[in-house]
């Protein structure tokens, strides 16, 4: 009896794959029809610039140690005005794994991850990008975010206690209040 | 009614018609597949894929054909040859129609069951002559897998030869005019149909070359246009097994007016192709074990027992 069931349940297997024949495909044929992506999918890395068109990065490195596959290098450097930039920021795409752990480690939301992923090359070297590549003419994702008219460090122009929604340092050595 | 058979022109279409049948059963089993699964299947090549075999076959010329210096060469080299042969020998006697078909021997049957016996030898000398162990395992898989299923693949079939008092297969269609025998010889057909399955090396019967345990059995070492025939091999087979139920089990050519035979028999050939690419899709391969107490416990009993009941029935008759 026990192989009548046995052989019953492969005759049920079988109609089963058979009616597969009038079910969709769950295929999505690339190149002719692109896949849905969503904003915040992870993709190609791009740079970003603060709405006042400068570039937000301020090379803290926190994007290269968080990166799990060390596919980030970069050099600070600072301006003449106290602000510090990257002296060159220098991703290689192909170790990249589009992990995103570098959006989230960033302070100043400069490096961010965009729905973009069509990048092959047939070099190799082709897939390092640059600061000149990656850095774009926009502020991303965060539209009125600027680091510098927030944060309390003081750059040229602006001292500690003149950013947004921040109180004058208080002098812990006087009395007066 | 025997006018054309054996002319040049129906030698050179059938052997050619088979081999290019062959070829495209490699798309048709990749789209089946991949209806059943809901994919796609290849069709990016030509309109639908069909041009797919032409890539294919174009690539496998193009691949190192590469022989194992530790391998027993002759042997290594005839193994992909042998079962080409095997397999287009058997075709000579299927009966396509009244009159396309190469020869109509007498012993038909018997030739179709010789050559499809022989066309194991391939699998095992193609194994043993690759000196490698999972080679080795795919061979010894297929020698005790052919032994045990062989047997009543032939007795299954004798309940056909006596009803229909011949072995020759144009008589064997003749005799189904009365009734298809897949209704009177149901037990004889269904043991066919796994003997077949377990024949051509197909899942679930493929342990052979079973490429989720021995990498791919008995044709491991091979690659190119070796390995290539393996598969147009295995195709053919496919095919005669397809055939050969149609003639033994369904009326060969024999159908309602509407349609010449030939087309009947490339339609009810078709629909056993895809049966054939059903099971593949659908069942699990079984362990070795299951295997053959399968085969000898359960199918060996079964071929007897219609043996002796359509032998019973035929003397009760009057035959």
């Amino acid at each position: 009896m026990k192989i009548l069931s046995v052989m019953f349940s492969q005759l049920v297997g079988m109609w089963l794959v058979l009616t597969h024949t009038f079910t969709k495909a769950d295929t999505v044929e690339y190149p002719d029809e692109k896949p849905a992506l969503f904003p915040r999918y992870r993709g190609r890395i791009i740079l970003t610039r603060d709405p006042d068109g400068a570039e937000r990065c301020v090379a803290c490195n926190l994007c290269a140690v968080a990166c799990p596959v060390d596919c980030i290098a970069l050099q600070k450097t600072e301006d003449e005005s106290g602000r510090w930039y990257p002296e060159f920021f220098r991703i290689n795409f192909s170790r990249c794994i589009m992990c995103g752990f570098c959006e989230e480690a960033c302070p100043t939301y400069a490096i961010q991850l965009t729905p973009d992923f069509e990048m092959c090359e047939y070099d190799r070297q082709n897939m390092v990008y640059e600061k000149e590549q990656l850095l774009i003419n926009g502020p991303g994702k965060y539209h009125d975010y600027n680091f510098y008219r927030i944060a309390g460090k003081s750059v040229a122009g602006k001292d500690k206690g003149e950013a947004e929604n921040e109180d004058r340092p208080i002098d812990v050595k006087s009395l007066i209040p | 009614m025997n006018d054309g058979i054996g002319s040049p022109l129906n030698i050179f279409g059938i052997l050619f018609g088979v081999i290019l049948v062959a070829a495209y059963l490699t798309w048709l089993e990749r789209r089946l597949l991949g209806i059943w699964q809901d994919r796609l299947g290849p069709n990016r090549v030509g309109p639908l894929g069909l041009l797919q075999v032409a890539a294919d076959m174009i690539k496998i010329f193009m691949k190192e054909d590469w022989v194992p210096p530790f391998s027993d060469k002759p042997v290594f080299i005839l193994a992909p040859a042998l079962i080409m042969v095997t397999a287009l020998m058997s075709f000579a006697v299927i009966p396509i129609a009244p009159n396309v078909g190469v020869i109509d021997l007498n012993i038909g049957l018997l030739f179709v069951l010789a050559f499809t016996s022989l066309s194991v030898y391939s699998a095992v000398l193609g194994g043993y002559a690759s000196n490698n162990k999972y080679a080795l395992m795919g061979t010894l898989r297929a020698a005790s897998q052919s032994v045990s299923y062989e047997v009543f693949m032939g007795i299954s079939l004798m309940g056909v030869v006596m009803l229909s008092g011949s072995f020759s297969l144009r008589d064997i269609v003749e005799a189904q005019r009365g009734g298809w025998y897949c209704f009177s010889q149901i037990l004889g057909f269904l043991v066919f149909m796994v003997a077949a399955v377990a024949e051509t090396h197909r899942t679930p019967f493929d342990l052979p070359e079973a490429e989720h345990e021995i990498v791919a059995g008995f044709h491991t070492e091979y690659s190119g246009m070796k390995f290539g025939m393996f598969f147009v091999g295995e195709y053919l087979s496919v095919l005669l097994s397809s055939m050969l139920v149609v003639v033994l089990f369904f009326g060969g050519w024999l159908g309602p007016g509407f349609l010449p035979p030939l087309i009947w028999f490339i339609l009810k050939t078709f629909i056993f192709v895809c049966v054939f690419i059903l099971l593949r899709a659908a069942l699990p391969r079984p362990r070795y074990d299951q295997l053959m107490a399968f085969g000898w416990k359960v199918m060996l009993p079964v071929a007897l027992l219609n043996l002796v009941l359509t032998g019973g029935v035929a003397l009760w008759l009057g035959a």
